[in-house]
């Protein structure tokens, strides 16, 4: 049986209209990821990785060409589905974290799931994968403010989980840590490749890069 | 805790920004003060005055017409009568006359009950007390059906007369109490109190608080005039009635030119309820301004909230929150701001409005009655609404936001 693409980029070219003139972001990528696949997204900066992530991501639309994420085109989505499908579909993990400082850190991992289910999680799921990260119940109680950047990470994947997305986007997950703890985080990260798990992430670190199945190398906005 | 996720991100909001929230709650519970308060003024003082009122509403008084010129008579109790007088009247008279009241009582005998009422205001001495007050003429048959007594009887021969109270408390009058009615020079007559009237309040047809009442024939016997009476009283016994019974009298009194007019008190009451309305709405308009100032301030903590917290909602927007979501959770925000500072304020304006009423309008008798609580919860959903719709503003910007640009800002 032949790989199933999740990701399926089509001439995806992204413009930004300035006053100073267009700034062509992506030009002309064609790209596929498969179901499963680790992909390490490299390249110098300005060379469009993050833009990159975004289309993947559903914050934002190609200007031209086809973006498919699990089969559907987003490109005349309006901002609703974008939300809903990032909802749904899409993990991100964060080089800052990026989690909700008024939350703690069980709210932060089950913000994502009561947006999507609209009830409380009764199944423990919220636990469990808190657990699983090595976030025990204690530490859960914790503002992200008052947690070490490995357990804020941590807590990060952990929210990217919750949801059961088809895809993991990773923007310089280690980037923020020391070199012991990325390689703890690196280490969840392959078990969760491990597992059936899609994970894209963005990086310059080579020591990420190798844990990984393909590299998409960026410069330009064009692959090359 | 709260089961909404986005209710809860709100109220933490508010609480990790107290003292501002705090402050700009602040206003908004002064604004629902000022309202509630001169809402509850504005009330207490229609109710005491419509109270104090609503005894004479039924009453219609038909005078002699004179042309429409108004002068007032200060009687001697310090209450203010107004008669009409003027050069229209087609014969100089200022009096209804025997005839006409009896014209009056075939007309309107189905509406109610009629009186004549004979009027003046006179020097009376009391030992070595005087001073001046009205004497009112009426037929003791009718005396009983009008008046309540707080102590006494009702006069039983022409010497005998009945005190209000305010007359009675001003000269120290009792029960069989002599007063001397009349100018010393010219002669006087002296009566005697049988009875001392309940406080009646403001009248439009007798000012009985602070006069003499007696007999028609002791009237009469002091000022001669007979037949001339001051004004007839018509008490209606459905108030209703009043325009038909009006229009009765006017329809064959006034056939062949003005002859007579007809007060009619409820109309009266009807306007000053009316004026003290449209007082109380300007006082509550002016109070008001305090609300916008307000809503100025909340307007400028919900900008600074959302400036604050652009990266929050880059993150919420990209780990899947809804525009709208992100709008709710502003408006939330605005509302609980809302919510408190109307909350305290309604606490306080129960205390305040307590004592303003008891400045302005001298009781707090009506204080707790519906007509005025009202004003508590409206003056808190004007707030509450005042702040929500600050937010609006502030929300819409928020949910706008573009989530990779927000994700950017530090």
């Amino acid at each position: 049986m032949g790989a199933v693409s999740v990701i399926e980029l089509d001439h995806v070219t992204k413009i930004y209209p300035l006053k100073a003139g267009d700034v062509v972001a992506l030009d002309d990528v064609t790209l596929r990821i498969d179901r499963g696949e680790f992909i390490a997204i490299m390249g110098p900066s300005g060379s469009g990785k993050s833009t990159l992530l975004n289309q993947i991501g559903c914050l934002d639309v190609p200007t031209r060409g086809d973006l498919l994420i699990s089969g559907k085109n987003i490109r005349k989505m309006i901002d609703q589905e974008l939300t809903t499908l990032r909802l749904a579909t899409i993990g991100f993990i964060f080089q800052k974290f990026n989690l909700i400082p008024v939350l703690t850190a069980f709210e932060n991992v089950e913000y994502p799931y009561l947006m999507k289910n609209r009830r409380e999680d009764i199944t423990g799921r919220v636990r469990n994968l808190l657990l699983s990260v090595g976030i025990d119940n204690a530490m859960a109680q914790h503002r992200p403010p008052e947690l070490s950047g490995g357990q804020q990470q941590r807590v990060s994947i952990a929210r990217a989980l919750v949801n059961d997305p088809a895809i993991l986007l990773c923007d310089e997950p280690t980037g923020n840590l020391d070199s012991k703890t990325g390689d703890q985080i690196m280490e969840l990260l392959v078990e969760l490749h491990r597992q059936g798990r899609t994970i894209i992430t963005v990086t310059h670190d080579a020591r990420v890069s190798r844990f990984a199945d393909r590299i998409i190398s960026l410069t330009d906005g064009r692959v090359s | 805790m709260a089961k909404d996720i986005i209710l809860r991100l709100s109220i933490r909001s508010v609480r990790l920004h107290l003292l501002r929230s705090i402050l700009a709650a602040l206003g908004i519970v002064i604004g629902v003060v000022a309202i509630a308060s001169m809402g509850m003024m504005g009330a207490n003082m229609t109710l005491s005055v419509t109270d104090q009122l609503s005894d004479m509403a039924n009453i219609l008084v038909v005078r002699e017409y004179t042309g429409g010129g108004m002068r007032m008579i200060t009687t001697g109790g310090g209450g203010a009568q107004a008669i009409f007088s003027g050069s229209g009247s087609s014969d100089d008279q200022d009096w209804v006359t025997d005839k006409q009241f009896k014209d009056i009582q075939r007309i309107a005998a189905q509406y109610g009950t009629i009186y004549a009422v004979y009027s003046q205001s006179d020097r009376i001495e009391v030992g070595s007390l005087g001073g001046r007050t009205t004497i009112y003429g009426l037929d003791t048959a009718v005396i009983p059906e009008i008046f309540t007594l707080q102590e006494g009887a009702f006069p039983k021969s022409t010497n005998q007369v009945m005190v209000g109270p305010m007359l009675a408390e001003r000269f120290g009058l009792t029960l069989g109490t002599r007063i001397d009615i009349g100018n010393p020079d010219e002669g006087t007559t002296t009566v005697r109190v049988s009875g001392i009237l309940e406080e009646r309040g403001m009248s439009m047809d007798m000012n009985t608080d602070s006069a003499i009442i007696g007999s028609q024939k002791l009237y009469t016997g002091i000022y001669g005039g007979e037949g001339e009476y001051t004004q007839v009283n018509i008490v209606l016994d459905d108030i209703d009635n009043a325009d038909q019974a009006i229009t009765d009298l006017k329809d064959e009194l006034n056939k062949k030119g003005d002859v007579i007019t007809v007060q009619d008190s409820s109309r009266m009451m009807e306007s000053i309820t009316s004026t003290l309305s449209t007082l109380t709405g300007f006082v509550m308009s002016i109070a008001g301004i305090s609300l916008l100032v307000a809503a100025v301030s909340i307007f400028n903590v919900m900008m600074m909230s959302v400036t604050e917290r652009i990266r929050e909602i880059g993150i919420l927007r990209s780990i899947g929150t809804q525009k709208g979501e992100v709008r709710r959770m502003f408006l939330y925000e605005a509302g609980i701001l809302g919510l408190v500072g109307a909350g305290i304020g309604a606490a306080a304006s129960l205390t305040l409005g307590y004592l303003v009423v008891l400045a302005m309008v001298g009781t707090t008798s009506y204080f707790f009655t519906p007509q005025s609580l009202i004003y508590v919860p409206f003056a808190m959903a004007v707030g509450i609404g005042i702040c929500v719709a600050s937010g609006v503003y502030p929300a819409w910007k928020a949910s706008n936001l573009d989530p990779i640009e927000a994700l950017r800002a530090e």
